[in-house]
């Protein structure tokens, strides 16, 4: 079972146990339009919660990623890489961008639910 | 100057953009269709289908009378008198420094006729700045009356043979022809600014919505905005008023002096010989990025650690499969194969310079 948790900068991220898969929303994604360049971070790096995690370009502008958990990257979604339109087509799905091992479960009561980020969506 | 209190002006196919979904965006004191499916997919369709583009926004102006004594012939960098009736001619009004007014294209409707079409937000100074220069003859300003769409891309030439009739297919690259279109006069000239096999039809305001309507119905022909458009024109290298050229750029600056007849009299020649001679400060260049990063207007062109110059145009080139862009850069760095590096905030990307157009494989002179 995973859950998934969203953040005010619209990255989402799918926590089962320690593994925390992370990517951005289909709402940022249609918001981005085109995308063109995703940079994905490198293996082995140590991100805090909320710091600079990747960086993704579209036909309309450049935009950081946030890690929306602290944590290892040990696995990132390479094929992004050469295919960013995937990203287009399944945001929240096939178009994961890193995996981090979640240091501090704790953080996730800074996140906020599916229910609460479409709440969000209504209010911007 | 336009004043930044006044209202967008709307094209007579603003309510249809809305309809499309098309997102909307002030372009040149305009309301104007920037996307509809997406750029990409309408950049797609422009280099293999056929895409139409709401161009109302652009300033067309007509003069009539003796084109050589009423000064006209003097006012831009190449030879009106020289352009056979049928033609058109791009080039530029210039200011007594030989900077850029506007770029332009002229229509030699007729031996004592021409239209002249400029860009949309130049256009009302445009209009005073010839108007000043001219000593005779009968020039209008006809932007609000005059409708323009670009239908672009290979397959332009099927749908309009088939909606107009063959004479479209007679049109050579850079001609025009008057002709009757839904009953009405209008201009077809094989003109445009996406490198593909295109037509630019000017007709009266009033039936645009009608011929809009007639190509929107053909299964070859889908709308596409000015994102789409910019991809387009950058993918061949052409300059974009405003971005890449404006009042304080020359045409020997700009690398764009095929378009200057140095042996005819026009305002800002004096300038340009004087620049001939001394070296130039900065010129235009365009180059290639080596990853799939979009340098953009503003970001900082550098060697090393120093900054020689600044990206004026930059878009991801789906052609290509790279990011591409104009910028100005000191001329020592000018030479095919140097190499830039782009850096804005923490985006850094390493570039060549290279030829233009980036893009060679449309079909604008098929």
């Amino acid at each position: 079972m995973s859950e998934i948790y969203f953040t005010k900068e619209h990255e989402w991220v799918k926590v089962s146990g320690t593994s925390a898969v992370c990517g951005i929303s289909d709402h940022a994604a249609h918001e981005l339009g085109d995308i063109t360049f995703v940079e994905l971070p490198a293996v082995g790096k140590q991100v805090k919660q909320f710091d600079v995690l990747a960086a993704i370009e579209s036909v309309k502008a450049a935009s950081d990623i946030y890690a929306p958990v602290s944590g290892k990257v040990v696995k990132v979604n390479s094929e992004l890489e050469d295919a960013p339109e995937k990203v287009n087509e399944s945001a929240e799905e096939a178009a994961w961008m890193a995996e981090l091992e979640l240091s501090d479960a704790a953080e996730l009561a800074n996140l906020m639910t599916k229910a609460q980020y479409d709440e969000y969506l209504k209010s911007l | 100057m336009s004043d930044a209190t006044t209202s967008l002006s709307v094209t007579p196919l603003n309510q249809q953009h809305r309809a499309l979904g098309a997102l909307m965006a002030p372009f040149g004191g305009w309301d104007m269709p920037i996307q509809y499916e997406g750029i990409i997919a309408e950049h797609r369709w422009c280099r293999e289908q056929a895409a139409l583009f709401d161009i109302c926004h652009m300033g067309e102006f007509t003069f009539k009378g003796d084109i050589v004594a009423a000064g006209l012939e003097d006012l831009f960098t190449f030879s009106i008198t020289a352009i056979p009736v049928g033609r058109s001619k791009y080039g530029f009004l210039l200011n007594e420094q030989g900077g850029i007014i506007d770029d332009l294209i002229v229509f030699r409707m007729a031996e004592d006729e021409v239209m002249i079409v400029v860009n949309a937000a130049t256009a009302p100074n445009d209009f005073k700045v010839i108007q000043s220069r001219l000593k005779g003859g009968q020039f209008n300003d006809i932007t609000a009356a005059t409708a323009k769409l670009d239908l672009q891309g290979p397959r332009s030439r099927e749908v309009l043979v088939d909606l107009l009739g063959g004479w479209v297919a007679e049109i050579p690259y850079f001609k025009f022809v008057q002709q009757t279109v839904l009953g009405v006069p209008a201009i077809v000239s094989r003109t445009g600014y996406t490198g593909e096999l295109g037509y630019e039809i000017f007709l009266p305001a009033e039936k645009v919505g009608e011929l809009w309507e007639k190509l929107l119905a053909d299964e070859r022909v889908k709308p596409a905005g000015l994102g789409a458009r910019d991809v387009l024109r950058l993918e061949v290298g052409y300059s974009l008023y405003g971005s890449d050229i404006d009042e304080a750029t020359t045409p020997l600056e700009a690398d764009l002096a095929a378009f200057v007849k140095l042996d005819k009299q026009f305002v800002g020649k004096e300038a340009l010989l004087k620049q001939k001679e001394q070296a130039l400060k900065r010129v235009k260049v365009a180059f290639k990025v080596t990853s799939r990063r979009t340098p953009r207007h503003g970001f900082g062109i550098f060697d090393g650690e120093k900054q020689i110059g600044e990206v004026t145009s930059g878009v991801f080139s789906p052609m290509l499969g790279c990011g591409i862009g104009l910028g100005y850069v000191e001329p020592g760095y000018a030479t095919l194969g140097t190499s830039l590096t782009i850096k804005q905030d923490r985006a850094v990307m390493e570039a060549a310079v290279c030829t233009v157009p980036f893009f060679t494989e449309g079909s604008v002179r098929g």
